[in-house]
């Protein structure tokens, strides 16, 4: 519905206003409310008092925040292309028609997405356990002494996790972009000549960007913000491995939960918030635009 | 000698009869199901193989929760991980699950079912009738509304969280089922969805005649619209009761009550009971609830796949 350059067109309010009040009062009061409490701060003695940017200052100096921030930017710069590559070569394999059986391993590589995060941390973490875990298992076996939950490999032991849980979802939203591709265009390309590999390199991996820029949004969101994997994994790693600084989420967690710090933890939140944006927006948003026309 | 000949002949045609047949058979069904390539429909031992390594390693995870549920406590931490205790206690397991602490698990599975019922089914409403909007009404504000949503998806889950919790918590409304239902409506991805998905399925001129028919929007949108919805709409449920039900983050900050937890967080709490002071290990429960937990999403998933995955490729991103 086009309607002419001066005349508002209203009837969508009508369809967007409940989405648009809940969305009020659960995204933007709780944002502009932590934005306000960030300038605060709450003290033994005083109370609650104004005290402008000084959240920020102590935020910037803070060597804990900082280094959950490198950790959290390892895990995506590692984990999301790994993922994405695997999510992308399933999504042609399955599309290319040549697997035996491909409902089968549609549905099976989609699956894991259904499971929890605290069940698939769980299982992982059963597997991983040197003690009783299938790790145990194989080192009583061989006579070995592996451990995925030392401190230096544990966040690849995570990653592992997050790309078991994550691989095929972002996989069906690559495969479901290929089969908008029509099939007269595959048909005219192999009357003319061209080869399977032609075919995916000028025809389908194109077809594939738009969803990439989906899946590279969401997926570094979602890395920015890793906490359940590892507050689940916490008790279940020998020692303190997993620290309450592991990540940026479970550092504000612990700071507004047990350090009763929530100002502290509103102001860590909103500079998150900012990187993330920022990061998100400066990789992807240009394809979201084309769509907005 | 001719007569073998013309024999030979005829089976030479009747099997390239029967082969081009098979083909058209193959690519009616390959067009039918909507997602292949019937260029070149041959299959491949070697992709099979190779795809068959990945699948192995998505599904063995299932296959240790189902090996494993079927150990006792003690079969659990001294027996190989992957294969079966000495004992199959399945049963037992089971029966403990929802008899342990007074059938606490129970609770739990009806308190997951309510927030998915109302929290996911709410979402998915508002997403429908959100991305209706955004599809077929050029409003004021649209433009605005599409950039905050899309901006929100990235403002950190915590960020959100701990200011949700002090405002929920003045309202009075942490640790009633609200704190689980209420943000649970929004799901800026649903939105996104039913946006994409209604731009493609609903014509902007069969509203039209129904509006020159002079019926309201409401009732148009009832009766023309939601119907070709349907596959969206499948969809988009299905990735706001995976949301819900699988929502850990949410229940962990707003629920202090173990009545009102949801099954993650119960969970959660059977695992941690072993390491508390005193705590008894209960593995055994631990693996057997997660597989409690799991049956009805993949059921769901395997049932609804024919729906979910046509409503997704109809709303595929295109460029």
């Amino acid at each position: 519905m086009k309607m002419g350059g001066s005349s508002w067109d209203w009837r969508g309010w009508k369809f967007m206003l409940p989405f648009a009040l809940v969305f009020v009062f659960v995204f933007i009061v709780p944002i502009i409310y932590a934005i306000w409490i960030s300038f605060y701060q709450t003290r033994m003695i005083g109370g609650t008092v104004f005290v402008g940017l000084a959240n920020y200052v102590r935020l910037i100096q803070d060597a804990q925040f900082w280094s959950s921030v490198r950790r959290v930017a390892l895990f995506t710069i590692v984990q999301v292309p790994i993922m994405l590559f695997l999510s992308a070569a399933m999504a042609l394999a399955l599309d290319s028609m040549k697997l035996h059986g491909s409902r089968f391993f549609r549905i099976s590589t989609f699956l894991p997405y259904a499971v929890p995060a605290v069940v698939s941390t769980l299982i992982w973490g059963f597997v991983y356990g040197a003690k009783y875990g299938l790790v145990g298992s194989i080192n009583d076996f061989f006579g070995t002494s592996l451990d995925v939950l030392a401190p230096s490999v544990l966040l690849a032991a995570i990653g592992n996790i997050v790309t078991w849980e994550f691989t095929g979802y972002n996989m069906l939203i690559f495969y479901s972009s290929l089969s908008t591709i029509p099939h007269s265009l595959y048909e005219a390309a192999s009357i003319d000549g061209a080869s399977e590999w032609q075919i995916v390199r000028r025809i389908k991996l194109p077809e594939l960007r738009g969803s990439l820029a989906i899946t590279v949004i969401f997926s570094i969101i979602g890395s920015f913000q890793l906490f359940n994997e590892p507050s689940i994994l916490q008790n279940m790693v020998p020692g303190n491995a997993v620290t309450t600084y592991y990540t940026p989420n479970m550092y504000a967690y612990n700071l507004s939960f047990s350090g009763n710090q929530s100002n502290y933890a509103a102001a860590l939140a909103i500079v998150m918030a900012i990187i993330t944006m920022g990061i998100a927006y400066a990789v992807q948003l240009r394809s979201m635009r084309e769509q907005m026309k | 000698m001719r007569g073998v000949e013309r024999q030979s002949r005829i089976n030479e045609k009747n099997r390239a009869r029967r082969t081009s047949q098979d083909e058209r058979a193959e690519r009616r069904r390959a067009s039918k199901s909507g997602f292949s390539n019937p260029a070149n429909p041959r299959r491949s031992m070697l992709l099979t193989l190779i795809c068959g390594l990945f699948v192995i390693y998505c599904l063995f995870p299932f296959l240790y929760l189902l090996v494993n549920s079927t150990k006792t406590q003690g079969d659990f931490t001294s027996t190989f991980g992957l294969g079966f205790g000495h004992e199959f206690a399945l049963w037992d397991n089971l029966k403990t699950v929802f008899t342990y602490q007074d059938g606490i698990f129970g609770r739990w599975l009806i308190n997951t079912l309510l927030y998915v019922v109302v929290g996911a089914g709410g979402a998915t409403l508002l997403a429908i009738m959100g991305g209706y909007a955004l599809a077929k009404f050029r409003f004021p504000g649209r433009k605005a509304v599409f950039v905050v949503v899309i901006g929100a998806i990235s403002v950190p889950g915590i960020a959100l969280a701990v200011p949700q919790f002090l405002l929920f918590a003045k309202l009075g409304l942490t640790n009633t089922p609200w704190a689980m239902i209420i943000p649970s409506l929004i799901s800026p991805f649903g939105l996104y969805l039913m946006w994409i998905f209604s731009d493609q399925a609903v014509p902007t001129e069969l509203l039209e005649a129904a509006r020159v028919d002079g019926a309201g929007e409401f009732r148009t949108f009832w009766q023309v619209s939601l119907p070709l919805l349907a596959p969206g709409i499948v969809t988009t449920s299905l990735f706001t009761i995976v949301a819900t039900w699988n929502n850990y983050f949410l229940p962990l900050i707003m629920l202090k009550d173990s009545s009102w937890y949801p099954l993650t967080i119960g969970l959660n709490q059977w695992k941690d009971q072993a390491s508390t002071a005193g705590g008894q290990a209960i593995q055994n429960l631990v693996v057997t609830g997660s597989l409690v937990t799991i049956i009805p999403l993949v059921i769901a998933f395997l049932l609804l796949q024919r729906y979910w995955q046509s409503g997704l490729a109809a709303g595929a991103v295109k460029e």
